[in-house]
């Protein structure tokens, strides 16, 4: 296995999703082949590549900085589940 | 260990500082950065990480941010830098990732001289300054069951300037943080106000026995909100660890609160979680490339620092060293009183800068105002100067003159001449006065003729009662002498 | 009505024998009669488009629009659309209005299009079945027990199926590429960054390109021409000029230099491999000289693209947190277990699966082996396409390694990530790439891919649509679903 259940659990953990006790092992399994075919990336020497993080050959376009963007309040706040008249709501963050 | 409570400690704190900089629209959008809006008001699509929207970078911050570079006489200003994802989930990061430069920052490898605690001058290494987004506001107390998310703040521009572990006490931090905020308030690129968040330190801390060459564990201090609190919290985070590590314990590398009213650092709950950010190259942005026209096309906003302006007050201008020191310091009040010192002619820098600190900045305190309101120019103020200077009037009519410029187009002259303020250097004129006054005095007089040098005072100030102190002292004296 | 093409569509509007509002009855009659059975929308647009239509009517009225104005399309549902929902086939999107339009649906509204709906689709553009779609299956109109691929699945079945004459498809890793050749329709990727991609729900943001289906390459490059723009609000929007991508289709394709891979065809099933070397051959006798070339990195195309992909769709998927939008489940006990049930229930197990490879692959430890690694065969990947190109105009390859497949073929999936094994490695160089549909295998529809050097979309929308004046292919209709 190139994957286990502890790994597997611990990256549920980091992405916020549950893995349940009923499902793990088919997971487990699924994300092992996966991995095992990621893999194959390992048989070619990369040494002296520059990684590519974008296939466009361009540099970063610069913004003036001006203001553009009027409030959106109503419309943001109308998307939420869980919101007053002027701010988003979350259960009680402790710090 | 028999030796407990006879090792000496070391302290090794390295600082990072969060400097908000000083743009009118956000990171990567045209979203109004003012502080103190009305919540949730100053929100793009971008900022509420709405589906499908996508950042573009703002060209005044690569610029600040190479200000700073300049300032700090760094090694390195990046000609390719890039932006990383750092990716965590929390309610005031909408899109669970800050965008922050981790492998390629805008600027690395600067130094700040600061006095240690002997006096002596240091260099404090700062290992990078990068460019990341600032995140929103939770608040905690308006309501019991949920905690209240304030966007407005996200995305705001930083620059996260971090220190090598180069400082040992809780003083040489302080001195430190305020170095860097006297760099950002002179650049122009930070307003430096503490209380508003747009200047914010952590601290990292841990103690070592003198002479043991590795570090030990260290603690991070959270968003600590001003010089007096930094120095608190290292402090208090000092004692405690010591106290720890002498009792036989062990530091725990995490992150902790300060708190304020208990003089206490504890643990941060919402930290615990050991946190992986998994870093990558954010794929919405491109590499920021610039050459070195660019980088030096900035140099021309790189002002004169409060270190190279006191040695110019002093050597130069002949300010009294304190003077010289807190006029320098104050970015606005040295920037009017080079403006002022400018216009003079026979007026000395030095009776220029009594006056700010003096005569002018009570003012300032009287009518709650500040330099840059410009409720007298420095032109008005020069031109003021240079009427005390040639004679015209005296300090103390100056005093009433600067009152009556206050908020007003007025120059000094067209105030003296419209108030009669001149100065009375008429000797004819004055005689007469001097002449009336003796005649109304017999016997103090008689009193002054034998010697009663008492006297003498007693007659200058009649004579500048009678013309409302516009009398010249000076052909007063010459006068009453005479006599 | 018979359907040719859109330029005799827009000549009839514009002679006013006919008009907007009964070009749109005819097509929605085709959707009340098939949508439904095929399972290729999520929501029509009856007011928006209704509105739409007047607009068009005046347009053509006061003899200004363009050939576009008042043909009808549907948008893949990826593509943000203001006051409609956007559902990206998610339960986590299930009510999502956007606040705002994508800048390729605004570019085809300007144009005066008619939007009559939003296109089913894999969940968050990931899948090559259309099977996973939290709104369901998408069934091919060639065989309705077969998929559609994906993850365009839902817009190439509406222009299989004649419900429309255009739609709109994102690209991926081969989301507009294989459901086209599965379908037997056209459907060209264009370069990346020709296509803002603001407000095109991200799934891989480095690889994520807008696209367009329909019958004929000369369609493509009519409704593309108007699509593609540089965008201001895209940072990686290609900073070049507007192309007319019609322009060149009518030269003739004598001497162009069209690359073959030997090696792929060799690992092609015999029937399609037969198929796709007939296509090839057509282009032959039609002129072109056939190179042989070698992408000698391509085969780790699949296995770079599960680490990249993921990677960035794992991040870009945090924001579905059931906070400010979208799904939040019921009742949280405190803000873990509001993310993490939020999300456990708003998101299918596909997607799942790659947040979870995604989020492995850049944990700590395993980023240079695994993300960085990724990135560096993406490079070599494309410096093999860059070396072919120095040789060849076009390159010619299959699309898939199988014509369309039952529901429920593919369970493990690894097995479905190999169907995108050759539309993979243009995807990852980030070049323009079409398939045109080259006949039926077992009676299911088979493609061609054209892979073109970076912004030459017009040259191989002129191989694709001389290759379409020769065939007759593009003409074919699955039984059931012809025009009368």
């Amino acid at each position: 296995m190139l994957i286990n259940r502890k790994e597997v659990q611990q990256i549920a953990v980091l992405a916020k999703l549950n893995v349940s006790k009923d499902e793990i092992d088919t997971i487990v399994t699924s994300l092992d082949s996966v991995v095992e075919m990621i893999n194959h990336i390992n048989e070619v020497d990369t040494d002296n590549v520059k990684p590519m993080a974008n296939p466009m050959d361009a540099v970063q376009r610069l913004r003036a900085d001006v203001v553009t963007e009027t409030s959106n309040k109503e419309v943001l706040l109308s998307m939420a589940t869980n919101a007053d008249d002027d701010y988003f709501l979350v259960p009680t963050v402790v710090e | 260990m028999s030796n407990q409570n006879t090792t000496q400690w070391e302290t090794v704190i390295g600082l990072e500082i969060h400097t908000q900089l000083k743009t009118k629209s956000k990171l990567f959008a045209g979203t109004n950065t003012a502080y103190g809006g009305e919540p949730n008001t100053q929100v793009s699509l971008l900022e509420a990480a709405m589906p499908g929207t996508l950042p573009v970078f703002n060209e005044k911050v690569l610029r600040y941010a190479i200000r700073f570079g300049l300032a700090v006489g760094a090694k390195v200003i990046a000609k390719e830098s890039t932006f990383d994802r750092k990716n965590y989930f929390y309610p005031d990061s909408p899109k669970a990732y800050q965008i922050t430069q981790l492998n390629h920052p805008i600027v690395e490898h600067g130094e700040l001289v600061i006095q240690d605690d002997k006096g002596n001058d240091k260099t404090i290494r700062i290992n990078r300054a990068h460019i990341e987004e600032d995140a929103g506001k939770s608040i905690h107390d308006k309501y019991t069951q949920y905690s209240a998310i304030d966007l407005n703040r996200c995305g705001t521009p930083l620059i996260e300037i971090v220190s090598e572990p180069d400082l040992s006490s809780a003083k040489e931090a302080v001195r430190y943080m305020r170095g860097i905020h006297t760099i950002v308030t002179h650049l122009g690129i930070c307003d430096g106000n503490l209380q508003e968040g747009s200047f914010r330190c952590d601290a990292n801390v841990s103690i070592r026995p003198v002479g043991q060459k590795e570090l030990g564990t260290r603690t991070e201090l959270k968003n600590i909100n001003s010089f007096r609190f930094v120095e608190k919290a290292i402090n208090i985070e000092i004692k405690r660890q010591i106290k720890l590590l002498e009792s036989g314990g062990t530091v725990t590398q995490e992150t902790r609160l300060y708190d304020a009213d208990k003089n206490e650092t504890r643990p941060m709950r919402s930290k615990e979680e050991a946190n992986d950010y998994r870093y990558f190259p954010d794929p919405d942005l491109l590499p920021v490339v610039i050459d070195q026209a660019y980088i030096d096309n900035e140099k021309q906003f790189i002002p004169e620092f409060p270190a190279q302006k006191i040695i110019r007050y002093t050597q130069d201008l002949k300010l009294k060293p304190d003077d010289a020191t807190t006029i320098a310091h104050d970015k606005e009040l040295s920037e009017y009183f080079d403006a002022a010192v400018k216009q003079l002619g026979k007026a000395k820098p030095k009776v220029a800068a009594n006056m700010i600190l003096g005569e002018f900045s009570a003012l300032l305190n009287a009518n709650d105002a500040k330099v840059e309101d410009n409720n007298i120019s420095p032109e008005q103020f020069a031109e003021l100067l240079e009427a005390l200077a040639a004679g015209t009037i005296s300090h103390k009519i100056a005093k009433v003159v600067m009152e009556k410029i206050w908020g007003t187009d007025s120059t000094a002259a067209q105030i003296i001449d419209k108030e009669g303020l001149a100065q009375v250097s008429d000797t004819g004129e004055l005689e007469t006065i001097v002449k009336e006054i003796i005649k109304n005095n017999p016997s103090q007089f008689e009193a002054y003729k034998g010697g009663d040098m008492k006297m003498f005072n007693y007659f200058v100030g009649q004579v500048m009662k009678q013309t409302r102190g516009r009398a010249n002292p000076a052909q007063v004296k010459t006068l009453l002498e005479e006599l | 009505m018979e359907f040719k093409g859109i330029k005799q569509i827009a000549e009839a509007l514009r002679a006013k024998d006919l008009s907007v509002q009964e070009l749109h009855d005819f097509y929605q009659a085709k959707i009340e009669k098939h949508a439904d059975n095929l399972n290729c929308l999520i929501n029509k647009t009856s007011e928006l488009a209704q509105k739409q239509i007047q607009q068009a009517q005046d347009l053509i009225d006061t003899g200004s629009g363009n050939p576009l104005t008042g043909i009808p399309l549907v948008h893949k549902d990826l593509f943000c659309t203001k006051d409609i929902k956007t559902t990206c086939g998610s339960r986590m999107l299930e009510n999502f209005v956007a606040p705002y339009d994508a800048t390729v649906v605004d570019n085809l509204n300007q144009a005066g299009m008619v939007t009559l709906a939003k296109a089913n689709m894999d969940e968050f553009a990931m899948g090559s079945s259309n099977e996973n779609s939290y709104f369901g299956a998408v069934k091919n109109p060639w065989d309705l027990t077969r998929v559609p691929g994906g993850s365009s699945g839902g817009s190439a079945t509406c222009v299989a199926a004649g419900l429309v004459p255009v739609a709109t498809g994102s690209d991926t890793g081969g989301s507009i590429r294989q459901p086209a050749a599965l379908c037997g329709i056209t459907g060209i990727k264009p370069t990346y960054g020709r296509n803002s991609r603001y407000g095109m729900v991200a799934f891989a943001s480095s690889l994520d390109q807008a696209g367009v289906f329909a019958k004929s390459a000369e369609d493509c490059a009519l409704v593309l021409s108007q699509m593609c723009s540089f965008d201001a609000k895209d940072s990686t929007s290609a900073q070049v000029d507007k192309e007319d991508f019609n322009q060149n289709l009518n030269q003739s394709i004598k001497g162009v230099k069209i690359g073959v891979i030997p090696e792929w065809m060799g690992t092609l099933p015999e029937n399609i491999r037969r198929q796709t070397q007939q296509s090839i051959d057509t282009l032959k006798n039609m002129g072109a000289q056939l190179v042989e070339i070698k992408l000698p990195t391509a085969h780790l195309a699949v296995s770079a693209y599960y680490v990249i992909a993921p990677a960035e769709c794992s991040s870009n998927l945090s924001r579905f947190d059931g906070i400010r939008y979208g799904r939040q489940c019921d009742n949280p006990k405190d803000l873990n277990d509001l993310y993490v049930r939020s999300r456990t229930e708003g998101f299918g197990e596909e997607v799942k699966r790659r947040i979870m490879v995604g989020t492995w692959a850049l944990s700590a430890g395993f980023y240079d082996a695994y993300y960085r690694k990724a990135q560096k065969i993406r490079r070599l990947i494309s410096e093999d396409f860059a070396s072919a190109f120095a040789q060849v105009d076009v390159i010619a390859a299959p699309v898939s390694p199988e014509v369309a497949f039952e529901f429920n073929a593919k369970k493990d999936p690894v097995s479905m990530y190999q169907a995108d094994i050759y539309t993979i490695p243009s995807s990852l160089a980030g070049l323009p790439c079409m398939s045109i549909p080259i006949g039926l295998v077992d009676k299911l529809p088979v493609g061609l891919q054209l892979i073109g050097n970076n912004l030459q979309e017009a040259k191989i929308l002129n191989v694709a649509h001389q290759f379409q004046q020769e065939t007759d292919f593009h003409h074919l209709v699955a039984e059931g679903f012809a025009h009368e």
